[in-house]
């Protein structure tokens, strides 16, 4: 029997061991920096590797969770019968203060990716890693990084102190359009804002929670700040997202928009319409209805074939077993989720390296 | 969306139908100017209302910080011929909301200035108070259809349960000037956490709903992501971040912790509410372990405690959509709201787009809006 | 279809407006620098009193940042939920081809024409000296 997934993963996490794993892609005046000023590096506090939902508890083995890449191929491919998985790095490049150091941190992730990850197993694949910090110098990583057919998208966090629509961001559109690179936009907080608009919440829960929130700010700000209309070729991907906010997300943006189309008049067309054609958003965490015989009147809610992409998340515990799509999820659905929406959101993936 | 012939409410009403019940649950009120609550404030604070004005965490002196869809947020056909601005002349807010919709009850919601918000926070309390007596003196002593929230003073929590047992005797069992009490909902800290608690037992004790209507300033962003550029972005963003405040008052335990309290969200939409519920259900589950003082599915405690106001409705292309949306929220959970006189709100003719029963409209015009405010 | 008489012209000088009722609809009569037009006072989304709304310009862009402004005072802003329609057509900006306002013939009318007939004077003696405002409903 094949696996239940069996396609494109376009959200595993590979984890770096420590900051010293970097300390031969940094410039020499980087890693002794780093070395003599001590850190114990950046590893997001969205994550803590000992909670339950860091690290799935079947997938456990003593090591910080992601860290091994025998694990990977056991887990996240051999388990799910992967043919492609993207490799997204949740160290908190962002949030490094320091645009200069997260600059160079961001480019030795990507060559320690490429190094010990792509060139040992050709079935991963990665994102460019990127200091938005500094928008110049992250298109300009963008530029380097793109000549490796093996790097299929940009990664943001979607919490960050701009929103990144804005049009200080323009050079960041600009390459990752020009290079059919989509933006990937994943949870994660770099802490220059409250994780909700309301104040700091207790628990890590809500700040997993609170994302959907920064996920719909980030979707409007590219919509109302233009840049889809300045780079028609713009792709947003969203990863641990959720997407069962959507539906009313949309309604609510087209309502706003009748009525203050006049302040954006760059803006159209609905910006349903808009998103429908330039977003895509990865399946986990699946929120659904607890009935599944309910899920495909979500899935009709979300308006079109074409939005989801398969993801499992890995290593993170969103979901039991071996089957990342919710119960009740129509069989005709799985192939177009795990294979030809994520070829056609990614056009470079199939590229042999 | 076809034009029709401007003939239709003639000939509903040459036809004599039966009208509908209505309770609308966002009104909103406002002073005529600063000057109206000078009489229920000491001399002090007369003069540091003349010399400082009403002070929050925004950067201008009396504009918003984003330029509104339209002046005072309010229609423009809502200006009272007699001056003043939107819904400071009850005259016309009978004629132009009450009695042209029939509506039985109307439930007032006061924004600007805010109490809560005010930086100073000795002015704060004596402005909520000044505010309730105006609330009291000018409105509902006048108009017994208009039913006001106790505005409390919420960052000050001595305060604000002060100003609850203050009103005891106006209270629906009381005089009934008000039906609930009103908290701002972007505030310093998220309204679940513990500093907020003891208000919420007074209220609960007082047996009135705790209304968050969106509303007040913390100085934050309205997107945990920054600040967007646009008001076509920060309207429809105040409305999701009311969804934190649900998760910051079921997963701190306010619900079990305090179980008589009702909560009513007020003009943050209603179509989000069933996915919400999901991925609350969904981040609960992963972290039992963190939230072990949460013994429920959050869904639970939403579809038994949580009410949401109707406004702004939402208009899928497919109507039938909306109507799946309150299946999974359940139809007894909506109340009814016009937000009259603000630019955005809904006519109780005109909101939903979809089909519903009679029964269905029932509850969502009146009766649902009855069994939480004990209002008949 | 009938022709009727809902006005004297200099009632509604340019920048002007009025609210008239012809068989039972209010209709807003707009003079917009001499051009008159008449559209039903009825917003189609939730029944606003349209003809009450803000004339405002025309605003496009094609580029984000850029604002070509145009058309002043020819779009007709909902009082209640801002939605714009061309004073010209009734048809809505967001979604002209499926959401418009009714509009209507309107056209001036000398008194000693219009006492040839045949038209529909409701509420005044139409008086040859005069011209006056005819709208066909």
């Amino acid at each position: 029997m094949p696996h239940a997934a069996s396609g494109i993963d376009c959200d595993i996490h590979p984890a770096l061991p420590s900051i010293s794993a970097l300390f031969p892609y940094l410039p020499a005046y980087w890693s002794e920096q780093l070395r003599v000023r001590g850190t114990d590096g950046f590893d997001s506090i969205l994550y803590p590797p000992n909670a339950g939902f860091s690290c799935r508890a079947d997938w456990r083995d003593g090591a910080k969770p992601g860290t091994s890449l025998e694990a990977l191929r056991r887990h996240a491919l051999d388990g799910f019968g992967t043919r492609i998985a993207v490799c997204n790095l949740l160290y908190n490049v962002a949030a490094v203060r320091n645009a200069d150091l997260g600059t160079v941190l961001a480019r030795a992730m990507n060559d320690w990716l490429a190094a010990e990850w792509l060139d040992r197993e050709p079935r991963l694949r990665a994102a460019i890693h990127i200091a938005p910090q500094d928008p110049g110098a992250a298109a300009e990583e963008i530029e380097r990084r793109a000549a490796d057919p093996r790097f299929v998208h940009v990664l943001l966090p979607a919490m960050d102190e701009t929103l990144f629509g804005k049009r200080l961001f323009r050079p960041i559109h600009e390459a990752a359009a020009r290079h059919r690179l989509p933006l990937a936009i994943h949870a994660q907080m770099t802490a220059t804002h409250a994780t909700t608009s309301n104040g700091w919440p207790s628990h890590l829960a809500e700040d997993h929670i609170a994302m959907a929130h920064a996920f719909q700010a980030q979707l409007l700000s590219f919509v109302y700040e233009g840049a889809f209309t300045a780079f028609p070729e713009l792709r947003l991907v969203l990863l641990e997202s959720g997407f069962a906010w959507l539906p009313n997300f949309l309604w609510r943006a087209d309502r706003t928009w009748k009525a203050m189309r006049a302040e954006v008049p760059w803006v159209d067309t609905p910006p349903s319409a808009i998103l429908r054609e330039h977003v895509r958003i990865a399946l986990q965490p699946a929120e659904a209805p607890p009935d599944p015989a309910q899920l495909p009147i979500l899935l009709e809610q979300l308006g079109g074939d074409e939005l989801l992409l398969l993801s499992t998340d890995w290593p993170h515990a969103q979901f039991a077993g071996n089957d990342p799509f919710p119960a009740g999820f129509p069989a005709t659905l799985r192939r177009r989720v795990a294979e030809d929406n994520p070829r056609a959101v990614y056009p470079r993936i199939e590229v042999s390296p | 969306m076809t034009p029709d012939d401007g003939l239709v409410l003639a000939d509903r009403a040459a036809r004599g139908e039966a009208r509908l019940k209505i309770i609308d649950c966002d009104v909103h009120h406002a002073l005529r100017s600063a000057a109206d609550l000078k009489p229920f404030l000491a001399t002090r604070w007369q003069e540091h209302l003349d010399r400082y004005g009403f002070r929050v965490p925004t950067p201008f002196l009396s504009s918003p910080q984003y330029p509104k869809g339209a002046p005072a947020l309010s229609r423009t056909d809502s200006w009272p011929p007699n001056g003043g601005p939107p819904g400071s002349d009850l005259a016309f807010l009978r004629e132009q909301l009450l009695d042209r919709w029939g509506i039985s009850f109307g439930l007032l919601h006061f924004l600007f200035p805010g109490a809560m918000d005010q930086r100073n926070q000795s002015f704060g309390n004596a402005l909520a108070r000044a505010l309730n007596e105006w609330q009291v003196e000018h409105w509902t002593r006048h108009e017994r259809r208009l039913k006001a929230g106790i505005i409390l003073p919420g960052e000050d929590a001595d305060a604000a349960v002060a100003e609850i047992e203050h009103w005891a005797g106006h209270t629906t069992a009381g005089g009934g000037d008000f039906v609930q009490v009103a908290l701002a909902t972007h505030t310093i800290e998220l309204l679940g956490r513990r500093r907020y608690w003891r208000i919420y037992e007074a209220a609960a004790a007082a047996g009135l709903p705790l209304c968050l209507h969106t509303m007040g300033y913390n100085g934050r962003a309205v997107t945990p992501a920054g600040w967007p550029s646009f008001y076509v972005e920060e309207h429809h963003e105040v409305a999701i971040s009311q969804q934190t405040v649900v998760a910051s008052l079921i997963l701190e335990g306010v619900l079990e912790r305090i179980p008589d309290l009702k909560v009513v969200i007020v003009e943050a939409g209603f179509a989000w509410v069933p996915g919400f519920a999901w991925r609350l259900d969904h981040y609960w589950s992963r972290f039992r372990d963190e939230l072990e003082h949460v013994t429920r599915p959050p869904s639970e405690t939403i579809r038994e405690r949580f009410w949401f106001t109707s406004q702004p409705a939402d208009e899928p292309e497919k109507p039938e959509q909306l109507r799946q949306t309150m299946d999974w929220m359940g139809w007894d959970r909506l109340l009814f709201a016009t937000d009259y006189p603000h630019w955005d709100m809904d006519n109780p003719e005109h909101a939903f787009r979809m089909p519903m029963s009679d029964e269905e409209k029932r509850m969502v015009f009146a009766g649902n809006a009855e069994r939480v405010y004990g209002l008949s | 279809m009938a022709r009727h008489v809902v006005a004297k012209a200099e009632e509604i000088p340019p920048g002007s407006r009025k609210l008239v009722t012809v068989r039972g609809r209010e209709i807003g009569i707009f003079n917009h620098e001499g051009e008159f037009f008449a559209l039903l006072n009825r917003c189609p989304h939730q029944g606003g009193a349209l003809c009450k709304g803000t004339l405002v310009g025309l605003v496009t862009s094609d580029a984000p940042g850029t604002y070509d402004y145009s058309r002043p005072g020819e779009m007709l802003k909902c009082p209640w939920h801002g939605w714009e329609f061309d004073l010209r057509t009734g048809q809505s900006y967001c979604d002209p081809k499926s959401t418009w306002v009714r509009a209507y013939e309107v056209t001036v009318e000398p008194g000693e024409v219009l006492a040839k007939g045949p038209f529909v004077a409701e509420t005044f003696p139409v008086s040859i000296e005069e011209n006056y405002i005819v709208v066909e409903l």
